[in-house]
């Protein structure tokens, strides 16, 4: 096979999948677009053990239920506190304060430790959810269906800040199932989801012509409805006004989530709730929506789902993410166009990546996100599985916590913005070498995951490094696994 | 293309990031002896300057040689005097403490039978015990262990994994059972990675290159690069470079010589620093090297303060690949070369020595006119330890610990 051919596998795997693994070159080499699209028509399976996790819905509970046997502990405890301090007071009014028992006996102490004695259940599910998601992206063959899923999660993230619990299920639920299916069933799922009501505050939004907002003199909050024209549809400058955002909450408001506590079998579901709803027709984007209740709402988002300004969003979007920072105009408006032709059939918008020449032609020069680093220097060991601990802390040292993006704009896809972090990719790069330098010869690396396809410098560098360790870590922060 | 080549399974991964190697019953023998000796083997990777470290002062060439680089007594940081001849860099003040306490001893121009000057090979025979780089895939002191097992004085079968961490290394691995353990902090990127990897992204990738070298700046300064944030339970990296060292070094060493004290612990660790491939801006009372000695030194320290009373039962040996040129390079470094020191501390020594056929430093004496000529064999010092402490059979020491080293005779009188 020629260096070419191996190389434009290389290339393959690092810009549209989770990196080579150990002979991952040699597999796709005779036909690196081919087998792009066969991936994309047999996805590999999101690991079983999954079935096992909780519903979204079922975590949310859990977390609740833990909350308030925690708040039950606390008050417990105070009240004892109280008790204790009321007796002694009686048994010996003049007596001072003993310091050495203040320990147990200051009250917030105790009910500190009531509350300790609780923990927060959300943790280890969202750990349970990282080792499973982590597992699926050291396993698969190529990875192009996560990136996939990594590429939507973020567009459409949340943040675990908010909603630990529900961070992973969010996933599964809302987007894992239509990466390769509709944008606007993708949309609707995600926007629809608990997660995002409670993230992007529409379980607080009332009309203020609805019963509630009467009742309560409370109204409506935008946040929900700005973002998913801004971020998740049209597209900052897409000629929205701010009356559209005012109608667009309005149509929003009762999408809402069932509170946990009254059934143990219910809570954390969507729900729509009439009371929250504002009364009557609102214009969104010069058209009427006259629907009742939450028909009104999907009406708008299938309508922006398939949206002009939606399809380039997206597309310039998808385009950078995977090709560059500046992407090839042509692309973009290749992949819009399908986008519209299609109404929006996600697989096909990814076989028109793969298939633009432009897609090729950009030489390696995207920065990749530290999360796809990472991933890809542990593939590229041959390593399938790892302690989710110890890899979200990574992830959150080099600038990228899973499910944690600091605004709903979630993570940013330019170079600009990761390239100071390079300092901490050494550090983990490092680190991992050290690890891992017992059992991974870098010359290896270099000839059966890289297929040899790096350059005389690296090749330089590795071989006169003063340690295995040094020598992998030199490998990879090279720009042979930096850049895609 | 071959792609059959074996990789790693977690497993593997997992044990082998370890750092110590264990057995948790005492030797029988020993024990009915009396004695109940600790080993710990402490790889310094990247070769060491063995003439920066402990300086033949007293040799009429040595200033010749070093210029104003060379470790002198009457410097504006002097040397620590061992013995007429030779001299202590100043950064080691607890080695010399320990020196003079009859504890710590130096072989001097040693080296291991390799004469190439590749660290993957040099640390190859230097763990291995084997002359020959890539030949096994156990090394010595793991071969010692199985020797005294099959011997019935030593019950490996009670050894247990403690954990993941750093590199098990190479001298460790083998067919005895391995335990291992993680130091809790990141061992930060060395000086001298950084700046091989800076070179690299300067023929490579400008970009990268420029946004390493602020970051390098910053470190200098003293700062972190970046606030730690979100990083409750996770390694701290607030400490500038040295610092970190340090105490990577004092806590990995220290960590060893825990369980080594303990009754029911292990017996024989290792592990391994790195750092020491000096090759630009050296130093030597200042500077690269004399700050990683002193890391090393003061993880000597926590060794002897966490081995508590069993530190009367320790021999510490401190060896690296190879030894480095005898000249300073045209880049303030030094080279790969051949003779260096081995340093051995501990309790159990019969210190206060610097043990060398000292082979000279003029240009004849020297090693292809270059490096410190080796006149001791690495391999004799350590099979006297081995011999006189772990009391290994001088048989079993020639065949299959050091194989085909019935020519090298175990030094003796190491042990007090």
């Amino acid at each position: 096979m020629s260096s070419s051919a191996k190389s434009e596998a290389v290339l393959a795997l690092h810009r549209f999948g989770m990196g080579p693994r150990p002979c991952s070159v040699a597999a796709i080499e005779a036909d690196p677009r081919g087998a792009l699209l066969a991936e994309l028509e047999r996805p590999p399976a999101y690991p079983a053990a999954a079935s096992a996790l909780p519903s979204s819905a079922k975590a949310f509970r859990t977390v609740a239920d833990a909350n308030a046997k925690r708040q039950a502990k606390v008050v417990v405890a105070k009240r004892a506190q109280e008790e204790a301090k009321k007796q002694q007071m009686a048994a010996a009014p003049m007596a001072p304060m003993m310091t050495e028992g203040a320990g147990q006996g200051d009250p917030d102490m105790a009910a500190k430790a009531a509350a300790e004695s609780v923990p927060d259940p959300g943790r280890g599910i969202y750990l349970e959810e990282a080792k499973l998601r982590t597992q699926a992206a050291f396993g698969a063959d190529i990875g192009f269906v996560e990136r996939l899923v990594w590429f939507w999660s973020n567009h459409f993230c949340i943040s675990a800040d908010r909603i630990q619990s529900m961070s992973g299920a969010y996933e599964r639920e809302a987007i894992r199932p239509h990466v390769l299916g509709r944008f606007a069933d993708m949309l609707l799922a995600a926007d629809g989801h608990p997660a995002m009501l409670l993230y992007l505050d529409n379980t607080v939004s009332m009309g203020v012509n609805s019963i509630a907002g009467i009742n309560r003199s409370r109204g409506l909050n935008e946040n929900f409805a700005r973002e998913t024209l801004e971020l998740h549809t049209l597209g900052v400058g897409a000629g929205y006004t701010q009356d559209d955002v005012i109608s667009f909450a309005n149509v929003l408001t009762g999408w809402t989530l069932v509170p946990a506590g009254g059934d143990p079998e219910h809570g954390g579901e969507f729900s729509f709730n009439p009371r929250l709803h504002e009364p009557g027709a609102q214009k969104v984007l010069g058209k009427a929506y006259d629907q009742e209740g939450v028909d009104q709402g999907r009406a708008v988002l299938a309508d922006l789902a398939v949206h002009p300004a939606t399809a380039t969003h997206l597309a310039t979007k998808l385009a950078r993410h995977f090709i560059a920072d500046t992407p090839p105009p042509a692309l973009v408006e290749r992949m819009a166009k399908v986008f519209l032709d299609t109404s929006g059939d996600l697989k096909e918008v990814a076989k028109t990546m793969i298939t633009s020449p432009e897609s090729w032609a950009q030489p390696p020069g995207k920065l990749k996100r530290p999360s796809e680093w990472v991933v890809g220097i542990v593939r590229a060991c041959g390593i399938t599985e790892s302690d989710p601990k110890r890899f979200t802390a990574g992830q959150a040292l080099l600038g990228e916590p899973l499910w944690r993006p600091s605004s709903p704009k979630g993570y940013p896809d330019d170079e600009a913005s990761w390239i100071d972090g390079i300092g901490r990719r050494l550090d983990v790069a490092n680190n991992f070498a050290e690890r891992v330098a017992g059992k991974v010869d870098p010359n290896d690396v270099i000839e059966n995951v890289l297929g040899s396809c790096v350059s005389a410098d690296v090749r330089d560098a590795v071989g006169r490094a003063e340690s295995r360790q040094q020598a992998l870590a030199l490998l990879f922060m090279s720009a042979d696994f930096q850049r895609r | 293309m071959s792609c059959n080549r074996h990789l790693p399974t977690r497993r593997e991964v997992l044990a082998g990031s370890g750092a110590l190697f264990a057995w948790t019953q005492m030797p029988r023998l020993a024990r009915a002896a009396g004695r109940d000796p600790r080993m710990l083997v402490i790889i310094l990777r990247g070769a060491l300057d063995g003439l920066g470290a402990v300086a033949p002062v007293g040799d009429p060439d040595w200033i010749g040689l070093r210029g104003d680089r060379a470790l002198v007594l009457d410097g504006k940081t002097p040397a620590l005097p061992l013995d007429s001849f030779f001299a202590l860099n100043p950064a080691m003040p607890n080695l010399h403490r320990l020196y003079k306490a009859q504890q710590a001893a130096i072989v001097h121009a040693v080296a291991t039978p390799y004469r190439e000057r590749s660290h993957f090979d040099g640390q190859d025979v230097l763990e291995s015990g084997v002359a020959r780089p890539g030949a096994v895939d156990s090394g010595w002191l793991n071969r010692a262990l199985a020797a005294l097992e099959s011997d019935g004085r030593v019950n490996l079968g009670g050894s247990r994994a403690i954990g993941v961490g750093s590199v098990m290394p190479l001298v460790v691995r083998g067919k005895a059972p391995v335990m291992s353990w993680v130091p809790q902090r990141l061992l930060p990127a060395s000086d001298d990675t950084q700046a091989r990897l800076l070179d690299l992204y300067q023929h490579t990738d400008p970009k990268l290159a420029v946004a390493l070298q602020s970051r390098i700046r910053l470190a200098a300064l003293g700062g972190t690069g970046n606030a730690d944030t979100a990083m409750a339970d996770g390694p701290s990296l607030a400490l500038p470079g040295i610092e970190r060292i340090r105490a990577y070094f004092a806590e990995a060493a220290g960590a060893a010589a825990r369980f080594l004290a303990r009754t029911d612990g292990p017996r024989v660790g290792a592990l391994g620093f790195v750092g020491w491939d000096t090759h630009i801006n050296e130093g030597a009372a200042v500077g690269q090297l004399y700050n990683l000695l002193g890391a090393l030194d003061g993880a000597l320290a926590a060794i002897e303060t966490n081995m508590g009373e069993a530190w009367h039962e320790t021999v510490v040996a401190v060896i690296t690949e190879f030894g480095r040129t005898a000249r300073i390079n045209g880049t303030d470094g030094t080279d790969h070369g051949q003779g260096t020191v081995a340093l051995l501390v501990g309790g159990a020594l019969q210190g206060g020595r610097v043990i060398a056929d000292w082979p000279g430093l003029k240009a004849a004496q020297l090693y292809e006119a270059r490096d410190l000529k080796p006149t001791t064999d690495l391999r004799a010092v350590l099979k006297g330890l081995l011999r006189d402490h772990l009391r290994l059979d001088e048989s079993v020491l020639a065949s299959t610990v050091f194989p085909d080293s019935a020519d090298v005779r175990p030094m003796a009188g190491l042990l007090g």
